[in-house]
């Protein structure tokens, strides 16, 4: 059938035209660049096509890829959701510290209060009964008789 | 006796056997990725043998298939986009790779390393073309097709392409001059 046919390339085929029309006039390097081009595309795409089909091989690389992918994701988020935890902890093992130093602290305090009120009483105390026990001189005879005579 | 739609079977099975190496080289070049340009071959003929019945023999069956296939990487790179976080997953080779594949014929050492450079430049150029320039440069210089071929399976007119090839030839004489 004619549509099946290649296009016919020759020497007078207007394709050489197009080429140097294309390339603005004769421009070697660029004509054996764009050759080199050529035979390279096909030499590789020809090694491509016939190689020798390991997709078994390439699946399996693929699924490692893809486990180790989901593995390292998955430890990536453990690591992330323990951490976390862990930084949470770590904050509520400082305010329970803080909070636990603040009534110690209170508590000392309160005990040092109470200390120093007994001690005021103490000597509050002594004065009152060193001061009641004083008697001037002139009153001596008359607390004398009180000592003796209480009623 | 053979029947129309084993005839047609026949047909078919050769316009693969004839045009598949052609289309996957294409494919090739557009993605530089092996196994991608195996997939998009592949979906090329299943949708060619889906639409086989319709086919009218307007354009010659090369220009059908590239007609498929460049719509195909259209697709392909449009759905890319859209996917952006699938873009680390791609298996496109780097351009050393790319240009590694030699002609034979060089002889010495140094004409090979030569060949090689003005390969990469090439590779270079080529992957900083657009997707249209891209397509009609590799249609043109690669698969060697006439301008009117090009039109035809871009659906572009010939001067269209005849104006992306210029543009596309000149980033390559540029590349290649800035290195020279």
């Amino acid at each position: 059938m004619n549509w099946l046919s290649q296009p016919k390339k020759g020497p007078n085929h207007t394709g050489e035209e197009l080429q140097i029309e294309l390339l603005g006039g004769k421009d070697v390097e660029l004509e054996e660049a764009l050759k080199d081009f050529r035979a390279g595309m096909h030499a590789w795409s020809e090694a491509a096509y016939r190689r020798p089909h390991t997709i078994s091989r390439q699946i399996r690389h693929r699924s490692w890829r893809l486990v180790t992918g989901w593995a390292l994701g998955c430890m990536l988020l453990a690591g992330s959701v323990s951490g976390l935890v862990f930084e949470q902890h770590q904050r509520r093992q400082a305010r329970i510290a803080v909070v636990q130093r603040a009534a110690e602290q209170a508590r000392q305090l309160a005990e040092r209060e109470a200390r120093a009120r007994v001690s005021d009483e103490v000597l509050l105390a002594g004065v009152d009964s060193d001061v009641s026990r004083q008697v001037p001189s002139a009153m001596e005879p008359l607390a004398q008789l009180m000592e003796e005579n209480p009623q | 006796m053979a029947t129309a739609a084993d005839i047609a079977a026949e047909e078919f099975t050769r316009v693969v056997e004839r045009h598949r190496p052609q289309i996957f080289r294409f494919l090739l070049g557009s993605t530089r990725d092996v196994d991608l340009a195996e997939t998009l071959t592949q979906e090329c003929f299943l949708k060619a043998h889906r639409n086989w019945g319709s086919f009218r023999g307007e354009s010659s069956a090369m220009t059908w298939l590239m007609r498929i296939a460049i719509n195909l990487q259209k697709d392909h790179w449009r759905n890319r986009r859209m996917q952006f976080w699938r873009t680390t997953r791609t298996n496109s080779v780097d351009l050393d790779e790319a240009s590694e594949w030699l002609p034979s014929g060089e002889s010495s050492a140094e004409q090979k390393l030569l060949a090689r450079e003005r390969v990469k430049q090439v590779w270079a150029s080529v992957k900083g073309l657009s997707e249209r320039q891209r397509t009609v440069f590799l249609l043109r210089f690669v698969e060697e097709q006439e301008l009117s071929e090009i039109a035809a399976a871009t659906g572009l007119s010939e001067g269209t392409v005849k104006a992306h090839l210029s543009r596309a030839v000149a980033r390559v004489r540029l590349e290649l001059g800035g290195k020279r």
